[in-house]
């Protein structure tokens, strides 16, 4: 895995590896930094796993002034920054660079303030997705995107990535749930975007920072709003003999104007893996399994679950179960929940792509990816966010076969221009990183990611924040011809770059 | 003549005329070219109904947008419309209400404000500008509706980001940068926008209320309730005669709460409302769909304002800084209503100069929020900041500008001198 082109390791970086060391020190603790390879090794890469890379330095601030100091020395002295969260990011966002200081941020682990009043949490970047809800439950509150890695990610990375979950339709991403952050520039400025109220002046550089992927500042403090927990909540188990059928179905409760909390669909090979996972009762014999859940008051859900059963029998549903108690629905939940470690289970290794498509066009897509399963003989599993077009397809390998890596990598390609071709997007939630890096031109011509970079000039003029993510290579860097290409070969060598 | 200039001149055809009105995407992406080649500030403007919110500013000519309409692409089921940006809003919601959907942000008309009838704009100056109407703190503002766009920057380069899907993290969200740019960063051509289902019937409990602390108790336990509000608002006395309906039994301050939904689950939130807030029967109204729509539609219009010739502030704060926020502001004689839940104030003032706007941006900054000036006398305008920014994010502002509109050609010093 070695055939992704990063930006050149700048040698008189690593020459000064101990001189830097030393300046840091003058910043942080001695414990704060890492250096020793056996420390650094469980920073070497984050759940895009294939990837590993060990950074020159790991350092592990623990005040806001800190990272300001520590993005500043860097910045005067060129030396390239990742920032890094939880580590969970499933497309490389992390992965270091070997002249690189990683920037942990995992001792900023504290919620610092709930405020009922005015329902927001304002935390520390490091606190994790599910542990805002946790703090906040008894009072029957809660945060609403749910990513399924949400125990251990954290809300900075949810920032950094612009993060989904199975509920983005009815309550959005992190994008719509976010009040304000603070953040701190590569040149050390700290600022902040937002706060308690509702919008904010001027240019919207809190949307402009959510999703970014670490390319534009280092979050220091996020603050987020919270829902009150809807009444009642009930889901509705339902199998189809075709994926068209299922694909309908969704099509038309939107069309009558209901808007689930969530919708889930799965194919056969992912509803009999996760069954034979977790035992959730689903119906192994169809070939789309959907869920469908209603919230709100208990006279609404009961209402509109009768309504989705009825469009449901009209689209020739094949079975249908609607949860008798909570601990039913969630058994419905933990199945779906579990879909990725069951693929876990079938082979040795999965890719889990991320696309984003039409609704509409989900059997369309579902039958392109069958061809291609068969075309590169490699199995494929597909779990799809129905209600907001978001396919997920796990493709099963074995990563010790180079050959079967090097497929599998294509497949994942062709299932995303697919997606893009059918009116998509490349990624749905899992951001670019370096994973879909190669693929950005496919969505993007050259005047817009032009124009994308020139946002990433104005922010950190000499690139040192996160480079040769997202963007295929940075422009600015092409022109000066900083980057290398490993063994005369590029990953996707047909797609045009700058 | 150049032959450049002659060749310009043949695709748009008039260009010596001070307002230009293309009625294409290509048109428009030639006279930014133009204007960037030969130095020439644009305002850029849609159909005029926000035009004279922001600062005034030197422009040679103006952009007319309003001949760039239509609707490109509607799929009711895929929950997008994608139109021109020139598209009246009306035009979009009438194609809309076809298939019981809607803009669920409802921005702020302005219209009656402005020039005294109803006149919500296009949707490229509704994006620009990013004002949402009461239901905003339930369903996000424009900025959380727009999933993609096309336009033009101030190199006349045609560019774009987003799409139609409602999840999409390709890249920086440039779509949310440049709404609520009012103009200053890209010139929309395009727009593909998040519509969802209208909801079934609408009603809204009217509570009658002594004074503001008691109204502000009310919305804040209501956007805690899990009865799920859509609208929440606050009028004080002074303005009880401009609302007379037939099912608003009392007289005085009024605190109203929309719910929105199917008849049962309207009925069944509104009583359990009720019990939350703990009001007594004698306190509360219940305002039927036909008039609870004509009550919001009111608010979203800033109807109370509508005969207006004084000066018009839009301040939003923290929903438990609004109370200290009015009693504090009260020393300059102010008209006010409270919509978003206690998030969003209104002031009218009879009297405002630079330093009393200053002695306000203070307060209201020192309460955690930020305030624009949406209307004030013209001779005023020159000497005060109609928009609010700090050295830092003015610092940043300056540079993305600079990447959009390095000559800084589209509507230049609209927001802020230099940007």
């Amino acid at each position: 895995m070695t055939s992704l082109q990063m930006p050149k390791v700048d040698k008189s970086i690593l020459s000064s590896k101990d001189k830097i060391i030393s300046d840091l020190n003058k910043i942080l603790k001695n414990e704060n930094i890492l250096s020793h390879e056996d420390e650094i090794r469980p920073y070497e890469t984050d759940a895009l796993a294939a990837y590993k890379q060990k950074p020159l330095i790991v350092v592990l601030p623990e005040t806001v002034e800190q990272v300001s100091e520590i993005l500043e020395y860097c910045n005067e002295n060129k030396i390239k920054v990742v920032p890094r969260g939880a580590g969970t990011g499933l497309s490389g966002g992390a992965l270091p660079l070997a002249d690189c200081v990683l920037l942990g941020m995992g001792k900023f682990n504290k919620i610092i303030e709930i405020d009922y009043q005015n329902k927001c949490v304002v935390l520390q970047p490091c606190v994790t997705n599910l542990a805002i809800t946790n703090a906040v439950q008894d009072k029957k509150f809660y945060y609403a995107p749910d990513p399924s890695s949400q125990i251990a990610c954290s809300i900075g990375g949810n920032v950094a990535e612009n993060s989904g979950g199975v509920h983005s339709l009815k309550y959005g991403a992190t994008t719509n749930n976010l009040l304000g952050i603070q953040v701190v520039l590569m040149d050390g400025t700290v600022t902040r975007f937002g706060g308690k109220t509702l919008d904010s002046e001027g240019y919207d550089l809190l949307g402009l920072m959510t999703g970014s992927e670490g390319l534009l500042g280092v979050i220091t403090e996020v603050t987020v709003k919270i829902l009150k927990k809807p009444e009642v909540a009930k889901a509705a188990l339902i199998g189809f003999s075709s994926i068209e059928d299922a694909g309908q179905c969704v099509s038309e409760i939107i069309a009558k104007g209901i808007i689930p909390a969530g919708m889930e669909i799965m194919d056969k090979a992912l509803t009999k893996a996760t069954n034979d996972y977790s035992k959730a009762g689903y119906p192994v014999d169809a070939e789309a399994m959907m869920i469908v859940e209603l919230d709100g008051t208990e006279t609404e859900v009961s209402e509109l679950i009768k309504r989705v059963e009825d469009i449901a029998k009209k689209n020739k549903c094949s079975s249908i179960k609607i949860n008798k108690s909570e601990e039913e629905r969630l058994k419905f939940w933990a199945g779906r929940k579990a879909a990725f470690p069951a693929c876990g289970d079938l082979a040795p290794d999965y890719m889990c792509m991320d696309g984003s498509i039409p609704r509409g066009k989900l059997a369309e897509v579902l039958k392109e990816i069958q061809r291609l399963s068969k075309k590169y003989e490699l199995p494929v599993a597909n779990a799809f966010h129905a209600g907001d077009g978001n396919l997920h397809p796990l493709i099963m390998f074995n990563a010790n076969n180079p050959e079967q890596l090097r497929k599998t990598e294509e497949f994942g390609s062709e299932i995303l221009k697919y997606c893009v071709k059918v009116g998509g997007a490349l990624t749905g939630e899992h951001g670019v990183g370096i994973e879909k890096r190669e693929l950005m031109c496919e969505a993007f011509n050259n005047t817009d990611i032009k124009q994308q970079i020139d946002i990433k000039v104005a922010l950190d003029p000499n690139s040192l924040l996160n480079p040769g993510k997202v963007y295929p290579i940075l422009r600015k860097c092409a022109e000066e011809g900083r980057v290398h290409v490993h063994g005369g070969k590029t990953k996707f060598p047909d797609i045009p770059r700058f | 003549m150049s032959m450049e200039e002659k060749q310009n001149s043949q695709t748009f055809q008039d260009f010596s005329s001070s307002v230009l009105r293309p009625d294409k995407e290509e048109t428009i992406a030639e006279i930014i070219k133009h204007c960037y080649k030969k130095n020439i500030p644009l305002e850029i403007c849609g159909s005029g109904s926000k035009k004279n919110i922001g600062r005034n500013f030197q422009s040679q000519k103006t952009l007319d947008l309003s001949n760039y309409s239509g609707i490109i692409k509607y799929e009711p089921e895929e929950l997008y419309i994608k139109v021109k940006s020139g598209t009246p809003i009306k035009e979009i919601k009438e194609e809309l209400e076809k298939k019981n959907q809607h803009l669920a942000f409802e921005p702020t008309d302005f219209g009656p404000l402005f020039k005294g009838q109803a006149n919500e704009g296009t949707i490229g100056g509704v994006l620009s500008c990013n004002f949402a109407g009461p239901r905003r703190f339930k369903v996000g503002s424009a900025r959380d509706h727009i999933l993609g766009f096309k336009g033009v920057n101030g190199k006349g380069e045609i560019i774009k980001s987003g799409g139609t899907v409602v999840k999409n993290v390709t890249g920086y969200d440039l779509s949310k940068l440049i709404t609520g740019s009012f103009g200053t960063l890209s010139v929309f051509t395009e727009i593909s926008i998040k519509v969802l289902p209208k909801p079934d019937l609408t009603k809204t409990l009217i509570i009658s209320n002594p004074h503001l602390k008691k109204g502000l108790e009310h919305l804040s336990v209501a956007l805690s309730s899990s009865c799920d509000p859509s609208g929440a608002a606050f009028y004080p006395e002074f303005f009880q005669d401009k609302f007379t309906f037939n099912d608003l039994t009392t007289k005085g301050p009024i605190t109203a709460i929309r719910i929105e939904g199917s008849k049962l689950s309207i009925d069944e939130r509104i009583k359990q409302l009720i019990n939350e807030l703990a009001v007594d029967k004698k306190e509360i109204s219940i305002l039927d769909p036909e008039q609870s729509n004509i009550f919001w539609e009111k608010t979203r219009s800033l109807n109370v304002f509508s005969n207006l010739k004084n000066n018009l502030l839009r301040i939003i704060v923290p929903g438990s800084e609004a109370f200290d926020l009015i009693n504090k502001l009260k020393i300059y004689n102010i008209k006010y209503f409270i919509d978003w839940g206690g998030n969003l104030a209104w002031v009218q003032l009879d009297q405002l100069n630079s330093n009393i706007l200053k002695e306000i941006k203070t307060i209201v900054k020192n309460l955690g929020g930020y305030l624009t000036v949406i209307k004030v006398d013209e001779s005023l305008k020159a000497s005060i900041d109609i928009f609010t920014i700090d050295v830092v994010k003015y610092k940043i502002s300056e540079k993305i500008k600079k990447g959009f509109d390095p000559k800084r050609i589209l509507n230049p010093g609209k927001m802020y001198t230099g940007i």
